[in-house]
């Protein structure tokens, strides 16, 4: 293993190293490191696992020389049932994917349907939805650093995330009466329309949550361990970055300048003034000072969409797509055959395909339908930016000790959910 | 009403937008790999959201080598790669790349017909991150990529017999195996 310390003496000469340690790498690397070889199973049950992940690790002492990534545990054959459930039926298995932003999985779905049928919601339905996907973003980034920091040990700065996060999910139960699971989206419209003062609930926890978030700042962002922990560690660059398809706050930490709200707007993002963090080192202190941004950046578009929602419809008023009110449905034989037919058969959607993505809580959500008519999906592929991301974990942890292996796992944010599909 | 419709909350008139460009490339592209691209579909004569560019296996390396790093194209971005099983028709299967142009904020797909035991050139030497993506595609529909060093299943066990996002394969079913995967020791060398 004399080539990780020859040829990269960089990893070994950092300043989080006490300099006696680096005496071991000056010796001659054959009496010594041989013998110290050896493979670890790290996964698929471990703590250090975010999820059902396997990592099988060859090490040189403390050292990864090389590893293999395994993954696909929690399989629950998604795009087979696409095929084989109508849309509208579909809607509660996107909740599965990225289980921490559920309800922007619900957005994405349903907008990837409404692009196929060219159908539209109203300004409020869109609203809600926009305040829906910040809101689960946040949540998802707060379970990120959160989870990051608490694998490092810094056990209170996840404990003031994950407040704020319980307060977000009571917000969210107001809104559709689940907290992980939601299916609150449906092809055209919501479940049902936000509770009376939803609005100005959400915009006093955002208020509340970026000042939680200022102390959360300074908690952690200048402590001195947290910093010799992270900076430096399980760099990936942009090239690399560019070349394993990374996407999201992970490539803005490497200093990829994308982000979809702002370059294809969908929903309202249009009307909303935001800034797009990007940083230039890509190694997980930026993964984490990104999303620290990106929580700000997003609290703020919660608090100017909580400014611009109006009272309105929800629902789309296409036929095809809208459920019938159960006034009608009880009332009348046309309404009730209107509602059979809806549940049973489900809608048809006309022949075409479309590649719909938004920006979700990791990166690219991409949702690629192809249609043939008929009341299924005849192809539903669900681009996932965790598969992805869990892709360049190998080459990112080369040269890497296990321990901060733990650090980039965590800073990648990996969910199983999304990831086996 | 269909895909072709612009829905201003969902990308709005996009294809309006960029038509030009889209006809400007596809000229581009037919001129440069005339023998390799069999045809292109482009909104709105075809219900699909951005211009589909069908090549042939043998031109298909070359084809997005080109569209990566061209200037004027620059789709640096794979934002996707899978399959789509068209069974009973002939060719049965469709490889499709949906790319991404991060500099130009463009998307285009491209895509290769194959048959039932033919096989495409893996993409691993244009983009590093197609690895896993075609071994998901190999795992699920049983398409082969010549070139790809490590063409294992990735989701499903690799006991499984049969490609479960086949249109023929049953939608229900089981497989059971009591032991797990083990390590391989191989893979680490």
């Amino acid at each position: 293993m004399s080539e990780i310390s020859r040829e990269n003496p960089s990893q070994l000469d950092r300043a989080s190293w006490p300099a006696q340690y680096n005496v071991h790498f000056e010796k001659d690397p054959d009496d010594l490191w041989d013998e110290s070889r050896m493979i670890v199973n790290i996964g698929p049950s471990h703590p250090a696992m975010h999820g059902a992940l396997r990592m099988v690790a060859r090490l040189n002492g403390e050292i990864i020389e090389k590893s293999y990534c395994q993954f696909g545990y929690t399989h629950r054959a998604k795009e087979k049932l696409g095929e084989n459930r109508t849309y509208h039926q579909w809607v509660v298995y996107s909740d599965r994917l990225n289980y921490c932003s559920a309800l922007i999985n619900n957005v994405a779905y349903a907008l990837s349907v409404e692009r196929l049928m060219g159908v539209e919601t109203p300004a409020r339905g869109t609203w809600i939805r926009m305040m829906c996907s910040e809101l689960a973003r946040i949540a998802d980034h707060l379970v990120c650093i959160g989870i990051n920091a608490v694998d490092l040990g810094a056990f209170s700065f996840f404990l003031y995330g994950f407040h704020q996060r319980e307060e977000a999910y009571t917000l969210i139960e107001k809104l559709c009466g689940a907290r992980l699971t939601t299916s609150y989206t449906r092809i055209g419209g919501l479940m049902h329309d936000a509770p009376d003062g939803w609005e100005k609930e959400v915009k006093a926890w955002a208020l509340r949550t970026r000042e939680v978030i200022d102390e959360m700042d300074r908690l952690l962002t200048g402590n001195q361990i947290w910093r010799k922990r992270t900076e430096g560690v399980a760099v990936f660059n942009k090239e690399q970055c560019m070349d394993y398809s990374y996407s999201g706050p992970n490539a803005r930490a490497a200093g990829v300048d994308s982000d979809l709200r702002r370059d294809q707007p969908y929903l309202f993002y249009r009307e909303v003034e935001f800034d797009v963090p990007v940083a230039k080192n890509g190694d997980v202190f930026d993964r984490y000072a990104i999303r620290l941004e990106e929580i700000r950046q997003s609290l703020n578009i919660l608090v100017q969409c909580a400014e611009k929602i109006r009272k309105g419809p929800v629902w789309s008023e296409d036929k095809r797509v809208r459920i019938p009110d159960k006034e009608v449905v009880f009332n009348t034989m046309e309404g009730l055959i209107h509602h059979f037919k809806y549940f049973m058969t489900g809608f048809q959607v006309p022949a075409g395909e479309a590649y719909t993505c938004v920006e979700g809580g990791n990166g690219e959500l991409g949702m690629y339908i192809v249609s043939k008519g008929g009341p299924m999906a005849h192809r539903l592929r669900i681009r996932g930016p965790s598969v992805w991301h869990f892709q360049g974990l190998t080459p990112m942890c080369e040269g890497v000790m296990v321990a901060d292996m733990v650090a980039a796992l965590g800073s990648i944010n990996i969910i199983a959910g999304e990831l086996d599909r | 009403m269909d895909v072709r419709t612009p829905i201003p909350t969902n990308g709005g008139d996009w294809q309006g937008r960029f038509k030009d460009g889209w006809s400007e490339q596809l000229a581009q592209l037919k001129a440069r790999f005339a023998a390799d691209i069999v045809e292109t579909h482009v909104p709105p004569e075809y219900a699909t959201d951005v211009p589909i560019v069908f090549v042939r296996p043998q031109g298909l390396v070359s084809i997005l080598k080109f569209m990566r790093s061209e200037p004027g194209f620059e789709y640096g971005f794979l934002a996707d790669l899978t399959a789509v099983d068209h069974h009973p028709d002939e060719p049965r299967f469709e490889v499709v790349y949906n790319l991404y142009s991060l500099a130009r904020k463009w998307r285009i797909r491209v895509k290769v017909r194959v048959n039932e035991g033919e096989s495409v050139p893996s993409a691993i030497t244009v983009w590093p991150g197609a690895n896993w993506a075609e071994r998901e595609v190999w795992d699920m529909f049983g398409i082969k990529f010549a070139g790809h060093p490590d063409l294992r299943r990735i989701l499903m066990d690799e006991r499984w017999e049969g490609h479960p996002l086949r249109k023929d394969y049953p939608l229900r079913g089981y497989q059971i195996y009591p032991t797990p995967e083990q390590v391989k020791p191989e893979l680490l060398e």
